[in-house]
């Protein structure tokens, strides 16, 4: 489904500020993996995604998405495999627009945009539908602008527009309970888990929090200056801790995982 | 009270201007308001627009194609703009001043002189200052058929896709618009609308001026704020550009009065420049001075 090969990207190269983000990352997902993605601060886990995502080329290497080389296509012409969830609940959605217009918006990716009406009324109806299962009342504010939500509610559409609307070949969600109170987040990952599953879609998640990571997926992979040290799956994955996770990346890096950020959550 | 009349004689001619100075804020409604872009190059291709009108129409093209080939030539204008910025990667307040320059060398190669009169005495124009009531009645009508246009244009498919491009490039881009396209169709079309204004103000004063463009943004963004405050009830897309229409007859209105009272009209662009600055001023005043109080029960960014 997705295959990355040998991938380098290198920001600010011959400057003091140089600095390598991904490091021969080699990557192959299935057909239906749930993949959650861990590692300390710049190990590469965003920037993995930003590449998928085509937001800058590749120094070197190839990106295929079910079978087709991306590596060179645009950000724009890319959106039509890919859905995305942001870290920022903000980024996902366009605040000045109506719910439902952000829905229409994520209906038409990789379509042509043409000078039909930009929502029909079957369209709202449809929506309506999709936003009743988030159970969080946006059934009936489908004329909202989505810049009077909350964080939480923000990142549901987000969610909706990036999985459901339109099955992606791939889901790419960058952390995107982190900015969450944790009852919002516990929340917005529950509706996660539904989406991929009904849809069978396969997925990235990036999280910070390894329970999370444990808890959800199939497989899990760990990042560490801008390569894939640690990759789990099947029932080896079921029965990793948070400790012996640690201890992995201990041996793994060579040197003590300390990231509060992650140990606390 | 003779006072008065006077001002009162000079409401109409004013009412006019402030028409077509709406329809042009109207084109820098849709950079700044919605593209999120400040477009200089307005203060250029309006005077494109009134310069091939004037130029066609004294070689005897009809008026009304006269006026397209302004529109289009605006939009060409907004397309150069559009590409500096988005295969150049020049900044867009940048990418208006270089088209702003480059269009003072081509309005005047347009025109061939300085000035050019299309004086409604020896050509078939629209409208002209002579008779303002016709005036009023023409530009009016190219308002609202302007906002109508706009309303159903923004309402498509490819219009969503616009606005969402203002309001957020990275989410667009996720949901597959080519953002650069439609920012080059939105500059393109903001300039088209300005031009196809600067054809229907030469007319309207009787010729076209190389000078005629000098501070035109500031007069839109002064329309387009104006119209906010005083439609500020309006949630509806066509209520908010009539809104637009309304504040350059608002600005004008005053205008006409402020001469009125004795004003040095030197000091005019001075004032004109400093209320909008303070106007564009004033949202950022608000979140610097007037804090809110904290509500209770605000959600804290966990984890971060």
């Amino acid at each position: 489904m997705l295959v990355i090969e040998n991938a380098y990207k290198t920001f600010n190269p011959g400057t003091v500020n140089a600095k390598t983000a991904l490091n021969g990352l080699n990557l192959t997902l299935r057909e239906g993996d749930f993949v959650t993605v861990i590692g300390g601060n710049g190990a590469g886990k965003s920037t993995m995604l930003n590449a998928i995502c085509g937001t800058w080329p590749l120094d070197s290497g190839r990106i295929l998405i079910d079978g087709d080389d991306v590596t060179n296509m645009p950000e724009y012409q890319r959106a039509k495999y890919l859905g995305r969830v942001f870290q920022d609940p903000m980024m996902g959605t366009a605040a000045d627009m109506e719910i439902a217009e952000n829905l229409a918006l994520a209906k038409r990716r990789g379509k042509h945009r043409t000078l039909k009406w930009g929502i029909s009324k079957e369209e709202r109806i449809e929506y309506k539908n999709l936003l009743k299962i988030l159970d969080l009342g946006l059934e009936d504010r489908m004329s909202s602008k989505v810049g009077l939500l909350s964080g939480g509610q923000r990142q549901a559409v987000t969610l909706l527009m990036a999985a459901s609307l339109q099955s992606p070949k791939l889901l790419l969600l960058d952390e995107h309970t982190a900015a969450l109170d944790p009852k919002t987040a516990a929340k917005v990952l529950d509706i996660t888990d539904k989406i991929v599953e009904s849809n069978h879609l396969t997925t990235l998640m990036i999280t910070h929090n390894m329970r999370d990571a444990i808890a959800h997926g199939n497989r899990l992979i760990m990042m560490h200056d801008g390569h894939v040290v640690i990759d789990v799956s099947g029932e080896e994955k079921k029965n990793l801790t948070v400790e012996s996770l640690i201890e992995m990346f201990n041996t793994v890096s060579g040197r003590e995982f300390s990231n509060d950020r992650t140990l606390l959550s | 009270m003779n006072f008065i009349l006077g001002m009162l004689g000079s409401m109409p001619g004013a009412i006019s201007q402030g028409l077509v100075w709406g329809l042009m804020a109207i084109g820098v409604y849709i950079t700044f308001k919605i593209l999120d872009i400040a477009d200089l190059t307005v203060d250029g291709s309006i005077c494109t627009g009134a310069a091939v009108c004037a130029v066609l129409t004294i070689n005897g093209v009809p008026v009304g194609l006269s006026m397209c080939c302004a529109f289009l030539a605006g939009m060409l204008t907004g397309i150069v703009t559009g590409l500096f910025h988005t295969k150049l990667g020049i900044p867009p307040i940048l990418s208006g001043i270089l088209t702003q320059l480059i269009l003072w060398s081509v309005n005047l190669k347009i025109m061939g002189k300085a000035n050019v009169s299309v004086s409604s005495r020896t050509y078939e124009v629209l409208l002209s200052s002579m008779d303002n009531t016709w005036a009023i009645i023409i530009l009016a009508i190219f308002g609202i058929a302007l906002i109508v246009a706009l309303y159903w244009f923004f309402g498509t498919e490819f219009g969503c896709s616009l606005r969402s491009t203002g309001c957020n490039l990275a989410m667009s881009r996720a949901q597959g618009i080519n953002t650069n396209y439609t920012t080059v169709v939105g500059l393109a079309l903001s300039n088209g609308i300005v031009a196809l204004s600067g054809a229907l103000l030469a007319q309207y004063q009787g010729f076209a001026d190389i000078n005629m463009g000098r501070g035109a943004i500031v007069i839109g963004l002064a329309a387009v704020i104006i119209g906010e405050a005083v439609f500020s009830f309006a949630k509806n897309f066509a209520l908010r550009l009539l809104g637009v229409l309304v504040g350059g007859i608002i600005y004008y209105v005053v205008y006409q009065v402020v001469i009125y009272l004795g004003l040095d009209t030197d000091l005019l662009k001075m004032l004109s420049a400093l209320v909008v600055g303070l106007f564009l001023g004033i949202p950022y005043l608000k979140k610097r001075y007037l804090r809110r109080p904290k509500r209770k029960g605000v959600k804290t960014n966990a984890g971060n």
